[in-house]
């Protein structure tokens, strides 16, 4: 497949590389500032040729998160850190037990989440403190679009926590299974979850309606809503799988449409910010940029030794950011 | 890639002793490091930053096979710990005194992260020498642990008689004949015996004979031979499962446990896999549930080389192993350990793959 590949358009001469030295588990962008989450320890900040590394978690970095302005982690000692563009981190809580610090989240209005086994922990943008307890340990958080509601992902289910009222309990979304992630389709009116399966599992908040997205080869890492919000980007097959979202009624009886096929498995997505285009990371170290309408490929990144790990826009589609388990991480400039 | 990192699964019934054989394996000078998955903090004696807190959180999968049950936390925990990849040169995950270890070791068959980062290595089931047959009448747990194992410690032979001991190695042998076991006082053995045993590895599937007792480990002369034929029955059972019969045959006992046994088949004609394969998955299919451990060498008509595979359950696990030598016997053999197994099915349909 990529051999055949050879006549694709490629923006491969216009990355600068920024080696990691160390498997990058996530990456998010601050402004133009790309930042290399690294399982270990620190963040890689990398702006045009600078780069420099800042150290935030005395051990692994479990989970990350980031809203344009600082990029939030957790780590397995039991700290929650937030980092802005300017590489100044400052610990936003301490777990009491020294817990792993497993899932974190940013909701738009600066509120953030984290979780530590069955514990969910919010903090409200005015500094008011939340918590509560699920049925078992939290397999991923995510705000909803408007901020008011936290998701959760847990066993057998997802729960719904309203966080404007005090003292309301989760409403509980219930679905057999482990679930792992967890979003929120941009308009509010789907909740989807990846399962330990491979399947993605969703509800129409409305009426409660089960969905379920089959046909994966292998679990589903990854989630990512293009910019128009009618299309839901998916890792977890040998190519780009994009769940259909401009009907009422959601994916419901339809099929997805199915893009930029490889030899090896999609790790990871990230969808372009205005256009419709989105960028996948295969296990074969491949990166190709995708256009939903008509499948057009760009090939960002050659096949090399380790699967690609980690995928960022900067906020203007410019810049991809891009990371590897064997340490390569690099900014492609679209521009 | 890298190696995968080795994963010792260590269980036992509560006070065997688990404990005392993890604080040996992390304070011997062997200069390996161990990251450890323990169930209870504030146990383990030696100073760590390794050791991980788990919560048991054990699911069933949602494919159809209802005794897939997966360890969830240890899908996380592995994952969180595979990042600090340099850090530890294998795993340990201690479970729960009464912990069944299948969970665990099918998270290694079920999850692809996992599978890919790691292998399972053995399981390690301490027994106590005291305590253990009172455990096996009124514990399913404890039954399970022993009969699941690739290696058996009994431990703390120091509180009970030599007649006592051979008494808990029969009934351990009549539940799970092919597991290593040793004997020892605070789980004092050589670490080689307990780690890097390449258990679930195809590989390493060479032979699969009971572990007959080493000479010397019995001492026969104290045994009586007026019994040539003794027959027991355990009065203590609850649910009407818990008898064990034992036979006496030249000074060795041999016990054989209602409830849980090993269903041991061979033949020396060659097989047909067009049957083989429908009939092993169709039977784990159904008895996947009572089936705890399966492992087969496997000698198919007009095939060149050994066929190896193993299971846990109804997962199983095979491949083509190597080619079979000019001088050795192509013969295929397997083995089911498990509950109230129908042995005499199992026997017939086997009989039925021979090509």
């Amino acid at each position: 497949m990529t051999e055949g590949r050879t006549d694709t358009a490629s923006v491969v001469e216009r990355t600068r590389r920024h080696p990691a030295e160390a498997v990058v588990v996530a990456a998010h962008f601050l402004g133009d500032t790309a930042v290399f989450v690294l399982g270990e320890d620190a963040l890689l900040m990398a702006r045009g040729e600078d780069r420099r590394r800042v150290s935030v978690h005395g051990g692994a970095i479990l989970a990350a998160a980031a809203d344009g302005r600082r990029v939030l982690t957790g780590g397995d000692d039991g700290k929650v850190a937030a980092t802005d563009a300017a590489g100044v981190s400052a610990t936003l809580a301490t777990d009491g037990k020294h817990r792993w610090i497993d899932q974190v989240a940013i909701g738009p209005d600066g509120a953030v989440a984290w979780s530590a086994g069955k514990q969910v922990f919010v903090r409200l943008a005015k500094g008011e403190e939340r918590v509560c307890e699920m049925p078992s340990t939290v397999g991923a958080l995510a705000f909803a679009p408007k901020g008011l509601r936290l998701a959760i992902a847990h066993y057998n289910g997802a729960s719904l926590w309203f966080l404007n009222a005090a003292k309301a309990e989760p409403e509980r979304l219930e679905w057999k299974g482990s679930h792992l992630a967890v979003t929120f389709s941009p308009d509010g009116r789907f909740l989807i979850t990846a399962m330990q399966e491979p399947t993605l599992h969703g509800w129409r908040l409305a009426d409660r309606h089960d969905l379920r997205m089959q046909g994966y080869a292998a679990r589903v890492r990854s989630l990512d809503w293009s910019a128009d919000g009618k299309w839901l980007a998916t890792s977890g097959s040998s190519q780009l799988v994009l769940w259909p979202f401009q009907s009422k009624t959601g994916p419901m009886g339809k099929s997805p449409r199915m893009l930029a096929p490889a030899d090896a498995t999609l790790e990871v997505v990230a969808c372009h910010p205005k256009e419709p285009v989105v960028a996948g990371g295969y296990a074969n170290g491949l990166i190709l940029l995708a256009r939903i309408d008509d499948g057009a490929e760009i090939l960002a990144r050659k096949p090399a030794e380790a699967p690609v790990t980690a995928l960022a826009w900067n906020e203007s589609g410019t810049l991809l950011a891009f990371g590897t388990e064997d340490g390569d991480a690099g900014v492609v400039d679209l521009a | 890639m890298a190696d995968k990192v080795p994963v010792t699964v260590l269980t036992g019934y509560l006070g065997a002793g688990k404990t005392t054989l993890l604080n040996r394996i992390l304070s011997e000078p062997h200069g390996q490091k161990y990251a450890v998955i323990v169930n209870e903090f504030g146990e383990i004696g030696i100073d760590n930053e390794l050791v991980v807190g788990a919560d048991e959180e054990i699911f069933e999968m949602n494919n159809g096979c209802i005794c897939c049950t997966v360890r969830g936390d240890l899908v996380r925990i592995i994952d969180g710990l595979m990042r600090r990849r340099g850090k530890f040169d294998a795993i340990i995950v201690e479970t729960t005194g009464l912990a069944d270890p299948a969970p665990v070791a099918q998270t290694f068959f079920v999850d692809e992260t996992v599978g890919r980062k790691t292998r399972l290595d053995a399981v390690v089931t301490v027994a106590d020498a005291k305590w253990l047959l009172d455990r096996l009448k009124d514990a399913p747990e404890a039954k399970n642990q022993v009969a699941f194992a690739d290696v058996i410690i009994i431990n703390k032979t120091d509180l009970v008689s030599s007649d006592e001991l051979a008494e808990v190695e029969a009934r351990i042998r009549g539940i799970n004949p092919y597991a290593k076991v040793h004997r020892t006082v605070r789980c004092a053995l050589p670490l080689p015996e307990v780690l890097g045993r390449r258990a679930f590895d195809l590989d390493r599937i060479l032979d699969i004979e009971p572990d007959f007792l080493e000479a010397g480990d019995h001492d026969h002369d104290h045994h009586h031979h007026d019994h040539g034929h003794d027959h027991e029955h355990d009065h203590h059972h609850h649910h009407g499962d818990g008898h064990a019969h034992a036979h006496q045959h030249g000074g060795l006992k041999h016990y054989h446990d209602e409830e849980m046994q090993s269903v041991s088949l061979r033949t020396d004609r060659p097989l047909d896999p067009e049957k083989f394969f429908p009939w092993v998955q169709t039977l784990v299919q159904k008895e996947g549930p009572n089936i705890l451990r399966c492992k087969g060498i496997l000698s198919f008509k007009d095939d060149p080389q050994r066929f190896v595979f193993q299971g846990v359950h109804m997962i199983l696990d095979g491949d083509h192993q190597r080619e079979w030598g000019s001088d050795e016997p192509r013969a295929s053999r397997i083995v089911f350990i498990g509950r109230k197994l129908p042995e005499e099915n199992i026997r017939a349909g086997f009989e039925d793959c021979v090509a």
